[in-house]
C-alpha cells in the first residue's frame, strides 16, 4: 500500500488543491516512537469536483483532512491551495486562508457552541471577519439558513439542543458557507445520522455545490455513501493511498486487493445475495510499527515476496486509475520496475 | 426456575412469545411510549432481524424481553413467555437463573462493555462458576475452549490479557465468548457490528451465524444496518415510532414490501450499484416524538401515500398474502390508492422540474 509516487497528480490548469508527499506523525509520549498517521501521500482536486477519501479507522484519513487545513501542521510535504504554498504560511496568513477552506464534523452538536442561538453561530464567522455591516450580514446569513432548510426566524430564536441531529448538520454547513469558501472539507459528516435524514444531507450537499460552486473533499467509511457522492475516489490503509480513480470506475473495476476486500465485506441490503462471509483475517496493524514494503501485505490474500521487501508506486493501469500495487487485480500485465523508495 | 431448565432443551418450537408489549418510561417531559404494543414469536435455532432508526424502540424491545430495563421509572405491560412460561412478573433475582444460561446479549460497544480490571480469562470465567457452578479450573480450561471457538488466536495467552490490550474485533470476540459460556438458547445482539470497521465487521458477523448454526440458538439482531439484516437472519421485523409495522421472512420482505415506510427506508440507502450523484430518495421530517404520538398510523405525518383516514385511525397488522408476512397499513404497496398516489407524484415532480 505504498501509496507514494505522483503519476496521478494531473498538470491542468483548474487545479484548486494540489498535495504533495504529505507526511503526519505524532510521538509516542516519550518513547522516541512515532504514529505514522499519514505517511506521505499526494493527491489533487479540480475546481468543482468532489475527491471522497475511504478507509478503515486509523488509516488517516481525518488526518489528512485536518492536515490540509495546517490543523496540525503537517511533518512534511506540500499542500497548495490556489497555487499558494499553505504550509509555509505565518500564523495570521493562514488564518485568512482558513476562510476560503471550510471543514464540517461527524457530531453536528457538539460541533456548535450550546450556549448561543443558532443564527449568532451561523453569523460569527461574519462578524469576526468583519465582512459588511450589521444589515448586509444579515441579509447573508438569512439566506444560507434558508438554503440549507432552516429557518431564519426559529435559528434566532433557538439553541443547538432544541434541533435534531439532522438539523444541526445543516447549520453546520450554513456555518461553513457564510464566507462563501472556495473547498469544504466534509469529515464523516452523515455517519451519525439515520439512514434517511442521511439521504437528506447527501442530497443537500449536492445542490450547494452547484448553487455555491463549491468543491468538496468527502472523508467517510461507508463506501456507498462516499460514490454516491464523489467524483473520484481515493482508497486509504495505514497512512497510504492504495487506489485512486473516477468513482463509477473504482467501483466497477477495483484493482488493488485492499479496495476488493473492502467492497466484499459490505453487507448488502439485498437477500439475494448470499453473505459471503469475511474476506479478510485481522484488523490493521499498528501505525506506530507499520509493515515494510506494502503496508497492506500481512493482511493481503494477494501478497508474494516482493510485498514483504519493496514498496509498490501509484501507477495507471487504466484512464485516469492508479493503483499501488505489485500484482493488482487487473491492468497489471505490464509490471514496472522502480526503484524502492524509502518507507521509514 | 427448574422448570425453565428443563423446558428449553427441546430442539424445535416457540421459543420466546411477546404478545402487547408496552414499554413506557417515566420523564419530566411526560411519558415516553418507546414501545407501544408489540407481539411477534420466534422459533427455536431461528434468527430475526429488527431493523429501525433511532429511537424506533428497537433496543428498548430486546432488553424488554431480557428484563434488563431499571424497575425505577419504567412502566411494563403486556406478555413475554419463553417456552411458555411468563417473565414479565419475574424479580431480577429470579432471572439471574435465566440470564446467561437461557438468553445472553451481546452490546453494541466492546470497550465498555468489558471490565478494564479484570481479565479476559477471569470474565469468561465469572458466568461459567456463577450459573454452571464449575470450579475454578474446569472453568479456565472452558473458557480458552471458548476463545479458540470464537478464533482468537493463541487462546491461552489472551485469557491472561487485559481488555485494553485487544483490538475493537477482538474485544467484540471476547464479548461473544462471554455470551456463549453457558450455552443459551436465546442470543440477542444489539448493534453487535456497528463500532468495527467494515472488514471486521464481516467476520464478527460471520461468527455469529456460525455459533448460532452450530449451538441451534435463536437470534435476535437489532441493527438500524438493512444490509447487515438481509444476509444474516431468516425473518425481519421494521419497528416505527414505538410499534412493530411489518414482519416477514427475510426474502419475502425485500421482494414484496408492504409498508411505505419500509420502502422509503430502502430506497434512501445509497447503493453500491448505483452510478455516483443519483439523487437519493429521502423521507421528509424526522420520526415522531413518542410522548406525544401523533393520532392514527405514526408514520402518515411523513408518508407520501397517506390518506385522511391514516390521520385518524391507527392501523392494525394484517396478514399479506405470502406465509409469515405481516403489515401495518391501510394502503399499503401495490395497492390501487398506492399506484393512484405515485401517478400523481411522478406529475406533480415532472412539474417542479425533477428536484426534490
Amino acid at each position: 500500500m505504498a501509496g507514494t509516487g505522483k503519476a496521478h497528480l494531473r498538470d491542468v490548469d483548474n487545479v484548486l488543491l494540489r498535495v504533495e508527499d504529505l507526511t503526519v506523525e505524532f510521538p509516542v509520549g516519550r518513547t522516541g516512537l512515532k504514529v505514522n498517521a499519514v505517511s506521505g501521500i499526494s493527491f489533487d482536486v479540480l475546481r468543482g469536483e468532489t475527491l471522497g477519501i475511504v478507509g478503515e479507522s486509523g488509516c488517516g484519513k481525518s488526518t489528512t483532512g485536518r492536515a490540509i487545513m495546517q490543523l496540525p501542521r503537517p511533518t512534511s510535504g506540500t499542500v497548495l491551495f490556489n497555487g499558494e504554498n499553505l504550509t509555509s504560511k505565518s500564523g495570521d496568513a493562514m488564518r485568512e486562508a482558513r476562510t476560503r477552506i471550510q471543514m464540517i464534523f461527524q457530531d453536528p452538536i457538539s460541533s456548535l457552541n450550546p450556549r448561543r442561538k443558532v443564527r449568532d453561530i451561523v453569523l460569527e464567522p461574519l462578524a469576526i471577519w468583519k465582512r459588511g455591516d450589521a444589515t448586509a450580514q444579515g441579509i447573508v446569513v438569512d439566506k444560507v439558513l434558508e438554503d440549507v432548510g432552516i429557518d431564519p426566524q426559529r435559528a434566532a430564536e433557538s439553541q443547538p439542543h432544541q434541533f435534531s441531529g439532522g438539523q444541526c448538520q445543516r447549520i453546520s454547513i450554513a456555518r461553513s458557507l457564510v464566507l462563501d469558501p472556495q473547498l469544504i472539507i466534509c469529515d464523516e459528516p452523515v455517519s451519525s445520522l439515520d439512514v434517511s435524514v442521511q439521504a437528506q444531507v447527501l442530497n443537500l450537499l449536492e445542490d450547494l455545490k452547484v448553487a455555491y460552486g463549491l468543491t468538496l473533499i468527502f472523508i467517510a467509511h461507508d463506501l456507498a455513501v462516499v460514490k454516491n457522492i464523489s467524483d473520484r475516489v481515493a482508497v486509504m490503509y495505514l497512512g497510504k493511498m492504495c487506489e485512486i480513480a473516477d468513482s463509477d470506475e473504482l467501483y466497477a473495476t477495483p484493482a488493488h486487493p485492499y479496495t476488493n476486500v473492502l467492497l466484499e465485506s459490505i453487507p448488502v441490503p439485498d437477500p439475494n445475495v448470499e453473505f459471503k462471509g469475511a474476506a479478510v483475517e485481522g484488523e490493521p496493524p499498528s501505525p506506530v510499527l507499520p509493515p515494510p514494503g506494502c503496508r497492506f501485505n500481512p493482511r493481503c490474500p494477494d501478497a508474494q515476496d516482493r510485498c514483504r521487501v519493496e514498496e509498490p508506486q501509484l501507477r495507471e493501469i487504466a484512464p485516469r486509475h492508479y493503483v499501488a500495487c505489485h500484482y493488482p487485480r487487473h491492468g497489471g500485465e505490464a509490471p514496472v520496475t522502480v526503484s524502492t523508495p524509502s518507507s521509514s | 426456575m427448574n422448570q425453565i431448565q428443563t423446558a428449553s432443551r427441546s430442539i424445535s418450537g416457540t421459543l420466546i412469545e411477546v404478545k402487547d408489549l408496552h414499554t413506557h418510561f417515566e420523564t419530566p417531559r411526560g411519558v415516553v411510549r418507546a414501545v407501544d404494543g408489540v407481539s411477534f414469536t420466534i422459533e427455536r435455532g431461528k434468527s430475526l432481524g429488527i431493523v429501525g432508526e433511532s429511537g424506533s424502540g428497537k433496543t428498548v424491545l430486546s432488553r424488554s424481553i431480557m428484563g434488563l430495563l431499571p424497575r425505577n421509572g419504567t412502566i411494563r405491560s403486556g406478555s413475554v413467555k419463553f417456552q411458555g412460561i411468563e417473565l414479565m412478573d419475574r424479580s431480577p433475582k429470579e432471572m439471574r437463573g435465566i440470564w446467561g444460561r437461557e438468553m445472553a446479549m451481546i452490546f453494541q460497544d466492546p470497550m465498555t462493555s468489558l471490565n478494564p480490571l479484570m481479565k479476559i480469562g477471569e470474565q469468561i470465567a465469572e458466568p461459567l462458576r456463577e450459573h454452571l457452578g464449575m470450579s475454578r479450573k474446569d472453568a479456565w480450561t472452558t473458557a480458552e475452549r471458548l476463545l479458540r471457538d470464537v478464533r482468537i488466536p493463541e487462546a491461552s495467552r489472551r485469557l491472561d490479557q487485559y481488555p485494553h490490550e485487544m483490538s475493537g474485533g477482538m474485544r467484540q470476540r471476547v464479548m461473544i465468548a462471554i455470551a456463549l459460556a453457558c450455552g443459551p438458547t436465546m442470543l440477542f445482539a444489539d448493534e453487535p457490528t456497528t463500532a468495527l470497521d467494515v472488514t471486521v465487521q464481516a467476520q464478527i458477523l460471520e461468527l455469529i451465524n456460525e455459533q448460532r448454526r452450530d449451538r441451534n440458538m435463536s437470534l435476535i439482531l437489532v441493527t438500524h444496518d438493512l444490509g447487515v439484516v438481509a444476509g444474516n437472519t431468516d425473518e425481519i421485523a421494521v419497528m416505527y415510532g414505538g410499534k412493530l409495522v411489518e414482519k416477514a421472512p427475510t426474502k419475502t420482505l425485500y421482494a414484496h414490501m408492504k409498508m411505505p415506510y419500509t420502502e422509503a427506508l430502502i430506497q434512501s440507502i445509497p447503493k453500491l450499484n448505483q452510478p455516483s450523484h443519483s439523487r437519493l430518495t429521502t423521507i421528509p421530517g424526522r420520526p415522531p416524538d413518542l410522548v406525544n404520538p401523533p393520532r392514527g398510523c405514526r408514520f402518515a405525518p411523513r408518508c407520501a401515500y397517506a390518506r385522511e383516514r391514516c390521520h385518524e385511525e391507527e392501523p392494525v397488522l394484517q396478514a399479506a398474502e405470502n406465509p409469515g408476512h405481516s403489515f401495518a397499513c391501510f394502503y399499503p404497496v401495490g395497492s390501487p390508492e398506492y399506484h393512484e398516489r405515485q401517478v400523481e407524484l411522478s406529475i406533480s415532480s415532472s412539474k417542479n422540474g425533477g428536484s426534490h
